[in-house]
């Protein structure tokens, strides 16, 4: 985008100076880039587009045409596994937005411990998924659960977390807010950081209350890093699997299954075939909701 | 400098020499890799089999690996076959998880190995695969599949041994009125919710005898076939009677083990070989479990569903085949009779020529072995009548065991999953 500028402000170079402009690289410096791009992405690509169009044993690879995809569309879970991922994706790209926001105004105001506290809310960021998962799941047990155990000592009998149907991929959510929380502070603390002061001195002056402060200034000011938040978790929730794998596996029964875990199932089965085709759909539906979200929320961006 | 020196030249002393010690070591003995699940049952089995092995065979040394079990463990092993990364021996199930295999391409040919000799008939069949060869050996006793009963709670409320499920019902209805727990499950472990289902396959084959080969040739529904829906109905029966423990959902195979034997619970649906983690876990009360077959709709006809024992493979690419059948040939003989009966005590009878109950059998084998000698008292697992087994049977048998799903439209759902096993294994008269 600058490059253009920058050339259309150029008077008139000739054609062959423009590609030298914008190439500011001899050619083979993109080789090793271009030659780990081919093999790592773009052949496997190619490969699982042709690997979904078949029956496949890994030994062997019967072409089927688009038998696959139909099948995947008839897969009974597949309707449940993907308002699933819908919910996971929205309501944990929705906590941490929220969160993410009132943390990092807590944690750029002048409290006490202000270091530590940040260290805190980001150390969940670092901990493996697999590991938070399985202790989250102990933790979450209906009856020797600490949580449980905890709200038993007010006389409520805590509901059954992962292993009731209506709880099981909220808890999971909720879990997953826990755990990636952090890292959307860190944007925020980083957003409201680069405010400059002067909005606030001005608005001092024209006697605006906190409230005002934070809707109308802090608030629209913090858009790019909402973008990256809201981006980087819903392409996350999306396609989130790991801690909903080690916390539930899907159940009870389907009832918690997202799209990449009954993938991982067919795959788990030996359906190769079908689990490649199953990612193709993912990686299309990732693409048609990211996409759109993401030129909307910039286009906003630059017109302001 | 001089320390600098001389502890650079120390250091190449040292690796010098175990270098040469490390070739020396390779070179006397051989290391063959051996996978199985990680049961803690089994796992005591390999440990007793290795122990024994080495000590006839000390220049082979077999070194154990674990996997997890259920549909993840049958993930890795597929894998592992199919990328050539598989270890020299493995232990996993025979019938028609070992048909999703493709044996022929991944697994040593055993047919005219001579410790095949030793291996009863009716164990073949389910390690044979579509060109007719054979590829494994028994790793351990046949199982029944049917309900571990509390002998003490039974004695305590003056229950008898029901023949049919009515009367199972009935005596539940009796253990719940005396405040105990009635039906076990254990959903945190979802293989353990499938009991119901397959291990009624007795009652199934007694009212429709065709229903395996129809099944198989595509003719025969869960769904629409009732003695074979009976199985996914007892699961929702129970559930809504309000029969099962409070943490079915959460708790693992060994709570189940744990509360069967205690007597915190009434049933357990299982497969005997849980007797042997009862043996290792709870030896104080393994003579209170006793055994039964899921009880059908009739109590004139009762019968047993066998499951046919895990047995063991040779991968193809074994960098020691004489090694690895030398080891299959170990676990084919007595001696590995005797080495699990050592570490987990008799389960059921053995399906090796020559191997011996002992004596002094756990009370629930002692319930388990009438079947064996009543003629037409039992019946193979679906499992071993035909090569399709749906992969997701174990989440829909846990939804209709939580009241998620009815079981009606769980056997139908079950009938979607087994097409498309079937498609993926290119069977006839499926599309």
């Amino acid at each position: 985008m600058s490059v253009a500028i920058e050339a259309s402000a150029a008077p008139r170079p000739a054609p062959d100076n423009l590609r030298r402009v914008k190439s500011a690289y001899p050619t083979w410096f993109f080789l090793p880039a271009a030659i780990i791009y081919g093999v790592l992405f773009l052949f496997p690509t190619i490969a699982s587009l042709f690997f979904s169009l078949t029956r496949w044993t890994l030994f062997e690879a019967q072409f089927i045409g688009l038998d696959n995809f139909a099948q995947f569309f008839r897969e009974p879970f597949l309707v449940k596994g993907l308002v699933n991922t819908l919910i996971y994706g929205f309501v944990t790209s929705g906590l941490k937005v929220v969160l993410g926001t009132l943390l990092a105004l807590l944690l750029t105001s002048d409290i006490i411990g202000r270091g530590y506290l940040r260290a805190v809310v980001f150390f969940p960021t670092l901990v493996s998924t697999i590991g938070v998962g399985i202790t989250f799941t102990v933790m979450m047990h209906p009856t020797n659960g600490i949580i449980n155990e905890a709200i038993s000592l007010f006389g409520i009998k805590g509901p059954g977390w992962l292993t009731d149907p209506r709880f099981a991929l909220l808890s999971v959510a909720l879990v997953d807010v826990w755990k990636g929380v952090g890292l959307a502070t860190l944007i925020y603390i980083a957003g409201i950081v680069s405010i400059p002061r002067d909005y606030f001195e001005a608005s001092k002056i024209d006697g605006a209350s906190a409230w005002q402060n934070f809707w109308e200034i802090t608030l629209p000011l913090l858009k790019p890093a909402t973008i990256t938040v809201v981006t980087l978790s819903l392409i996350g929730g999306l396609r989130s699997f790991d801690l909903i794998w080690a916390m539930t596996r899907g159940g009870p029964g389907f009832t918690s299954d997202v799209i990449a875990s009954v993938i991982y199932k067919q795959y788990q089965a030996g359906f190769y075939g079908l689990s490649t085709a199953g990612n193709v759909v993912l990686f299309v539906m990732v693409a048609i909701i990211i996409v759109p979200i993401s030129v909307f929320l910039n286009r906003r961006e630059v017109e302001e | 400098m001089t320390f600098l020196t001389s502890r650079r030249t120390l250091i190449a002393t040292v690796a010098a020499l175990s270098l040469l010690a490390g070739t020396g070591y390779a070179q006397a003995q051989v290391t063959l890799s051996y996978l199985i699940d990680d049961n803690p049952t089994n796992l005591a089995t390999a440990e007793a089999l290795k122990a024994a092995f080495e000590a006839e065979n000390p220049d082979i040394k077999i070194d154990i690996e674990t996997r997890p079990g259920g549909g993840e463990g049958d993930n890795i092993v597929k894998t592992r076959l199919a990328t050539g990364e598989m270890t020299d021996v493995f232990r996993y199930n025979a019938g028609s998880l070992f048909q999703a295999l493709n044996a022929p391409q991944t697994m040593m040919d055993l047919t005219d190995e001579p410790f095949q000799a030793n291996v009863i008939d009716s164990f073949k069949p389910v390690v044979t695969a579509t060109d007719g060869r054979v590829y494994g050996v028994p790793e351990e006793a046949s199982m029944g599949g049917g309900i571990l009963y509390n002998k003490k709670i039974y004695a305590e409320l003056g229950l008898s041994v029901p023949k049919s499920w009515a009367d199972f019902m009935a005596n539940n209805e009796k253990v719940k009125a005396a405040g105990k727990v009635p039906v076990i499950q254990t959903f945190g472990d979802t293989w353990t919710s499938q009991l119901f289902v397959l291990a009624d396959y007795y009652n199934v084959q007694a009212a429709v005898p065709t229903f395996a080969a129809d099944y198989t040739a595509g003719k025969a529904k869960y769904a629409t076939t009732p003695a074979a829906m009976a199985g996914f109905q007892y699961g929702e029966d129970v559930f809504k009677a309000g029969y099962l423990n409070e943490d079915f959902a959460a708790a693992v195979f060994d709570d189940g083990l744990r509360m069967v034997a205690t007597g915190e619970g009434a049933h357990y649906p299982m497969l005997t070989f849980a007797i042997g983690g009862i043996s290792q876990n709870y030896p104080e009360n393994l003579q209170d479990v006793g055994f039964f077959a899921i009880p059908g709709p009739d109590a004139s006809s009762n019968g047993l569903t066998v499951w046919m024992p895990a047995a063991v493979y040779i991968s193809k690419t074994t960098q020691h085949p004489e090694e690895a059948k030398k080891f299959v040939s170990f676990i084919a003989s007595t001696k590995g009779c005797d080495a699990r009966t050592s570490a987990n005590g008799a389960t059921g009878p053995y399906l090796i020529k020559g191997c011996e109950l002992p004596a002094d059998v756990p009370a629930a084998v002692a319930d388990l072995l009438p079947y064996f000698q009543t003629e037409g008292g039992t019946a193979p697992a679906l499992e071993f009548l035909s090569p399709i087994k749906g992969p997701a049977l174990e989440q829909i048998t846990v939804e209709v065991g939580s009241g998620i799903r009815p079981a009606a439209e769980a056997a139908a759902l079950y009938d979607e999953d087994v097409k498309k096993q079937a498609m993926q294994l290119g069977l006839p008269g499926w599309n």
